[in-house]
């Protein structure tokens, strides 16, 4: 995994509530068996016309000056829909480390971190600041891990709250498999416990 | 020990580490499979050079990507990006030792109908699948979870999720049903009461009398809405119907294992006196089937209800998300649903495919005709569901009303297998997202129970069963 510090970059605002898994990659661009090859249908449905390949000038990605932007701005609930990792990692791959939302779906959320995004949850008010804010040209963030803080190019300051095992595995860059093989022996306790307890789940 | 809810007994059984400033470490018992969103996770074990701890708790299932069209074969499939993932799914499972429901095994369906028919999923367990209507499997009292690709990987190297503990919710459900009025009306009426995220963060178990009173399939159809409502999971805690559905089936226990497993899952109910950290109460009496107007779950009304004026919205983001939704829709306000007709009726997906739901579709259609300007299909959740389906006549019921009959998959659910709406194409659907583009692009969908899809199919708009 790579570590996440600080990251400074363009901030885009995404201003619709319950975006969902669909609607960041459609099914019918998952079919694929690698981790990669994603980006360019994100949000595919929105960002391109009919066509399937012209740029929609009214979708926001689109807008001259959000070209380089690598922090999304979203409202509630975003995320929410099918477990597909296929959609942070196309995110990733468009070229989003960091993703800012008053709130996010549980599965989406976990998946972040397990796709090298940082996904960061700020009050309802902050986000709305934001998202009223941003301009094209006008919009970088600064965003500081160790601080678990948003800085506006104003100035303004965010406080987030992040779970501490989430923000140590993501400044660290820790691999959750290598963790968890390393208390294989608890595993194999536990295992040989349940067995006694509940032998039905050991045919 | 203090009073507990179901969850809290399974989490707690479930433990293998949890320390002070680490995420738990949960032990799961039953990890489903299918060929979409598993192929990273075997290519990383491969690059590990890690084997599957636990081959033979792990089933894999294709279910997709499969074409749908009878008497399929590998060159029916759609697409080859298709045939890679299911070769792929081959593969993986020959390589590290998984069972496999191919194509063509007579037990193929969708992982979430498959799963309790075979007895795979059992009152107690943990269940995980790389998919988030894995929340279905919970009507049996299983703490069942959807989780991402590099979970999958987690769960296939290590047999463990790292988990943080859920909240607790209890959504009692009181009164009885009306004739014609569902489980899937309770899904949907509660999202659309409660919220698509009140969910969030928390495993909800549904009980009361209405949730008591319904079948094992029913529950089923209630707790794989869960995640639409933005939970964790949904349950409903084992009772003697539940045990009565387990008993028999090919991978339950039997004999005497069985009596002692099912004397562990009626110790699993809640205790009285135990709290959860939500509470909500719905009364079901006099509630109408439900049918969705917009692009999320939450967007429903009663079938004899209109669409709805953004203009009565104070909430500036709310009624941004209804006017962007009706656009979608190509809805006007205040139209009547029942005046809406539909091109497509589709009756499947891990919601309401199984052969309950067959069988109360078929009741409306006995003996009428598909309207003229409606595509129908039926698609079995599994080829057990289609066998048995054909053996009680149903499969007659609707070959000869007009209706298409399939063989088991996700298919329109998700339109990745070459079924799928056009643009512009309205759909009345017995799947669980009305999503925009879900169905396929420009497609307009809306949920509805298998016997208001049946009814809408006969009628050619939105019909209310109960006058039918
Ligand atoms: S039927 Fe639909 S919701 Fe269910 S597993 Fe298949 S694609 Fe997912």
């Amino acid at each position: 995994m790579e570590k996440f510090i600080t990251h400074d970059g363009v901030a885009v605002p995404l201003a619709r509530t319950n975006v969902n898994t669909d609607d960041i990659i459609p099914a019918r661009f998952l079919k694929s068996i690698r981790r990669t090859g994603f980006g360019k249908f994100l949000f595919a449905n929105w960002r391109y016309l009919e066509d399937g390949h012209t740029p929609n000038p009214d979708f926001v990605l689109n807008e001259p000056g959000y070209e380089d932007a690598s922090i999304l701005v979203a409202d509630e609930n975003f995320g929410c829909g099918s477990s597909r990792e296929h959609a942070p990692w196309a995110l990733r791959e468009y070229g989003f480390v960091c993703i800012i939302a008053p709130s996010f779906a549980d599965i989406f959320y976990n998946n972040c971190f397990n796709s090298n995004i940082l996904p960061i949850t700020l009050a309802s008010s902050q986000v709305a600041t934001l998202l009223n804010s941003l301009r094209p040209g006008a919009s970088t963030l600064h965003v500081d891990l160790p601080s678990q803080s948003v800085t506006t190019a104003e100035g303004h300051t965010f406080h987030f709250e992040i779970d501490p095992f989430n923000k140590n595995a993501a400044m660290e860059g820790l691999d959750n498999i290598g963790w968890s093989l390393s208390h294989k022996d608890e595993i194999l306790a536990y295992e040989k416990a349940r067995r006694q307890e509940a032998p039905w789940l050991f045919p | 020990m203090p009073p507990r809810t179901m969850f809290e007994k399974i989490w707690d059984a479930h433990i293998v580490r949890d320390e002070p400033g680490e995420v738990p470490m949960l032990y799961i018992d039953r990890h489903l499979t299918h060929e979409a969103t598993s192929p990273q996770a075997f290519a990383g074990l491969r690059e590990r050079n890690l084997p599957v701890h636990r081959p033979e708790t792990t089933i894999a299932v294709i279910d997709h990507n499969v074409p749908t069209t009878p008497g399929r074969r590998l060159v029916d499939v759609v697409d080859e990006p298709s045939v890679m993932c299911i070769e792929t799914m081959e593969e993986n499972a020959r390589d590290f030792g998984v069972t496999l429901l191919d194509m063509n095994n007579e037990d193929q369906g969708i992982v979430h109908v498959v799963g309790p028919e075979l007895g795979l999923s059992l009152p107690g367990m943990t269940v995980v699948c790389g998919d988030s209507h894995t929340s279905t499997h919970g009507a049996l009292g299983i703490f069942a979870v959807g989780i991402g690709t590099s979970e999958v990987e987690h769960v296939l190297a290590t047999q463990c999720l790292l988990q943080r503990k859920p909240k607790t919710m209890n959504i009692h459900i009181d009164g009885v049903l009306r004739p014609g009025v569902t489980a899937k009306d309770i899904a949907l009426a509660v999202i659309g009461k409660l919220g698509t995220n009140v969910g969030t963060h928390h495993v909800i178990e549904f009980s009361g009398s209405a949730v008591r009173s319904l079948t094992i399939e029913g529950r089923m159809t209630l707790c794989n809405m869960a995640i639409e409502a933005g939970a964790r999971a949904g349950m409903v805690a084992p009772d003697d119907v539940t045990i009565e559905y387990v008993r028999g089936r090919r991978f339950a226990p039997s004999g005497e294992l069985f009596e002692q497993a099912a004397e562990q899952w009626k110790a699993l109910a809640t205790d009285p006196g135990a709290r959860f950290d939500a509470e909500y109460h719905l009364a079901v009496d006099d509630l109408a089937p439900q049918v969705t107007w917009g692009t999320n779950p939450g967007m429903v009304v009663d079938v004899t209800g209109t669409i709805p004026d953004p203009a009565a919205e104070s909430d500036p983001v709310a009624r941004a998300g209804i006017e962007q939704a009706l656009e979608y829709m190509g809805l006007e306000p205040g139209q009547r649903i029942q005046d809406v007709e539909v091109d497509t009726v589709f009756i499947g997906s891990c919601t309401n495919s199984r052969v309950e739901d067959l069988r109360m579709a078929a009741g409306y259609v006995a003996g009428r005709r598909v309207a003229a300007n409606v595509r129908a299909i039926v698609v079995p959740g599994s080829m057990s569901v289609r066998r048995q389906a054909e053996e009680e006549g149903l499969a007659d019921i609707f070959r000869e009303a007009g209706f298409e009959w399939r063989e088991a998959g996700c298919s329109m659910c998700i339109a990745m297998n070459g079924d799928r709406l056009s643009a512009g194409e309205r759909c009345a659907s017995t799947s669980n997202r009305n999503f925009e583009g879900r169905q396929g692009r420009g497609g307009q969908t809306h949920l509805v129970s298998p016997a208001t899809a049946a009814a809408t199919a006969v009628t050619g708009r939105f019909a209310d069963v109960r006058a039918l």
